[in-house]
């Protein structure tokens, strides 16, 4: 049961990384890398909503939405699964705004540091598209869990490893036309590059 | 007319307003081969040393030398005992034509052996260093900066990587693309955040897996398949390799399956405790890349496995097969690409051993792993530096700042 967990775990972290594999989630990843720390700031809250969004998505989908989930409710024949975009996005909406005011509240400077990119973590496309895959993969709950926890790991190490290259990349000298976004987008596709060592793993 | 006065006599034609003042990265390069640089270092920041990037970068190069003469000589006698095998006597391509003016195809002899290694080895070396030094030249001369030994380095290593039937229009590909894209865009030598060796490797190895790996390969002659010893492991264990009949002192040697530069674990030893003694090479990552190699071995013997042989190979076999001889002492230890931090470096080592481990145990997909290990790890560089120095901060504040 265990290690069904843990090759659940280390599956997303690195062989499916949200960020280097599938490329979700790149408007944040691009923009918030440019410091260590920061990216670390978001990376974590990125880690905090998928763990919470993933499995009440679980929870939505399996109980509401999926054909059949009704049944509990005395309506075996309804399927609302075409509700499923909308509710996710959501939920997702809400426990970013719990969030936010959490952060505010408690951690005002990396709330200032993250400034609009918290809201907009949001419509990270990382976050929709771990509730997606969850669907897609009929994960149940304890799966949902791990799942969005290993995602959310995967991603935020790949925008630490990315905000540290960037770091040391201020002392090199970039043609002038590629600073900025296009040395990043070669940055991030180099990396991807070093992460496909992990693709073909079996566990 | 010495040599230095000649430079010296045509140095005002390079210099600016001059009629060769374009080439002037070249005349730069040539005069700094010979001799020491004539300038010296203008802020305050003041440090003597006889060794300077050039010497360091060339004495890498020389390091490489014994693995050379070694892997070329294995290649034609793995090319020469298949052809042997065969019945056949000749090779019906150019390069066939060329061994035929110099040598015969005796696996006994070496020097026919040693011709036909470098009637493969040296037309990838010389693409390589041409198509390479092209964009060298180039961007040294549009940018401004000057042309680094680093290349001499960059380009020994990416040819040693190399199978020897590769067609040299993907070397071309492969090096230009580590040259422009892994190092040139972040300003040339010092400025990059991965091996451009190692980038352009990957880059083929990713573009044309057909060429750059497989069983059939490995060996420079027409119809001839065979597995290294790598794959062989992978299909049956330790096993599988003496039943090919290689023992631990064949692939310790040598004389096996493989690219011209990985084959001969000796070899690049002779030239690995050249580095560390000269101290070019760092030998805390050596250490950690082999004490992590040795850790993830030794854990994985421990857990076993039923279907997969590879989890019991051991660890003294890890050492000899594959790229892992050559990637530790001369691709791992890249300044440049690694931590800079001293603790850091120890960390590196160690993720590349694990890394190099667990990819050639737990990943079907490739056979080898060292390549993918030290790019992995070269990624993750900057944020283990980032890590010890934050460390080292909030150490210091606590002794100090009360």
């Amino acid at each position: 049961m265990i290690e069904h967990y843990l090759s659940l775990f280390i599956r997303a972290v690195f062989v499916e990384n949200m960020a280097l594999a599938f490329f979700l989630g790149m408007c944040t990843f691009l923009a918030i890398s440019k410091q260590v720390k920061t990216a670390v700031g978001l990376g974590i809250a990125v880690i905090v909503v998928l763990v919470i969004t993933v499995p009440v998505n679980n929870l939505i989908y399996r109980y509401l939405l999926a054909e059949g989930a009704l049944a509990w409710a005395g309506y075996p024949d309804v399927d609302l699964s075409f509700l499923g975009l909308i509710s996710y996005i959501g939920v997702i909406a809400a426990i970013v705004q719990i969030v936010e005011m959490l952060l505010d509240k408690y951690v005002p400077a990396l709330y200032n540091a993250l400034g609009v990119f918290l809201p907009l973590i949001t419509v990270n496309c990382a976050i929709m598209g771990a509730a997606l895959f969850m669907v897609e993969r009929d994960y149940n709950f304890g799966e949902s869990v791990v799942y969005g926890f290993g995602a959310g790991v995967g991603w935020a190490l790949a925008i630490a490893t990315l905000a540290g290259i960037r770091e040391k990349l201020k002392y090199s000298d970039i043609p002038h036309s590629l600073r900025g976004l296009g040395i990043t987008f070669i940055t991030v596709g180099l990396m991807s590059l070093g992460f496909m060592s992990f693709s073909g793993i079996q566990l | 007319m010495s040599l230095r006065k000649y430079l010296d006599s045509v140095a005002p034609h390079f210099k600016n307003g001059g009629r060769l003042a374009k080439f002037y990265v070249l005349y730069e390069a040539v005069d700094t081969i010979f001799y020491t640089p004539g300038h010296v270092t203008r802020g305050d920041t003041h440090v003597r040393d006889g060794v300077d990037l050039k010497r360091m970068m060339i004495l890498v190069w020389l390091c490489t030398f014994p693995a050379i003469f070694a892997g070329m000589y294995n290649l034609g006698l793995q090319a020469n005992t298949a052809l042997a095998n065969m019945g056949l006597d000749q090779v019906d391509n150019w390069h066939g034509s060329i061994i035929g003016l110099l040598a015969g195809h005796d696996p006994n002899s070496v020097w026919d052996n040693l011709i036909y290694g470098a009637a493969f080895w040296l037309p990838i070396y010389i693409t390589t260093f041409v198509v390479g030094g092209f964009w060298e030249v180039l961007f040294a001369s549009v940018r401004g900066h000057e042309i680094n030994e680093g290349f001499f380095v960059t380009s020994i290593l990416f040819s040693l990587t190399l199978p020897p039937d590769i067609p040299l229009w993907q070397v071309a590909l492969g090096i230009s693309f580590g040259v422009v894209v892994g190092k040139e865009i972040f300003g040339g030598t010092g400025k990059n955040f991965l091996n451009p060796a190692l980038t352009g490797r990957a880059f083929l190895y990713f573009a044309y897996p057909a060429q750059s790996s497989g069983d059939s390969v490995w060996t420079a002659v027409d119809g001839f398949s065979g597995a290294t010893a790598l794959g062989l492991a992978s299909s049956g264990g330790l096993q599988a390799i003496n039943d090919a009949g290689i023992t631990w002192m064949d692939a310790f040697l040598g004389t096996m399956q493989g690219s011209v530069g990985e084959v001969s674990a000796l070899a690049l030893t002779l030239g690995g405790v050249v580095l560390l003694v000269t101290r070019v090479a760092s030998w805390r990552i050596v250490s950690g890349v082999l004490l992590g190699m040795i850790c993830t071995t030794l854990l994985f013997n421990w857990i076993g496995s039923d279907t997969n042989p590879l989890f019991a190979l051991p660890f003294w076999w890890h050492m000899v097969l594959g790229g892992f001889a050559f990637g530790l002492f001369f691709m791992a230890t890249e300044p440049i690409s690694a931590s800079m931090t001293n603790t850091g470096k120890w960390l590196y080592g160690g993720l590349i051993g694990l890394m190099v481990i667990l990819i050639r145990v737990i990943n079907p997909a490739f056979p080898e792993g060292m390549m993918l290990a030290i790019l992995f790890a070269n990624l993750i560089a900057p944020l283990i530096d980032y890590y010890v120095v934050a460390a080292n901060i909030k150490r210091r504040i606590a002794r100090h700042a009360q």
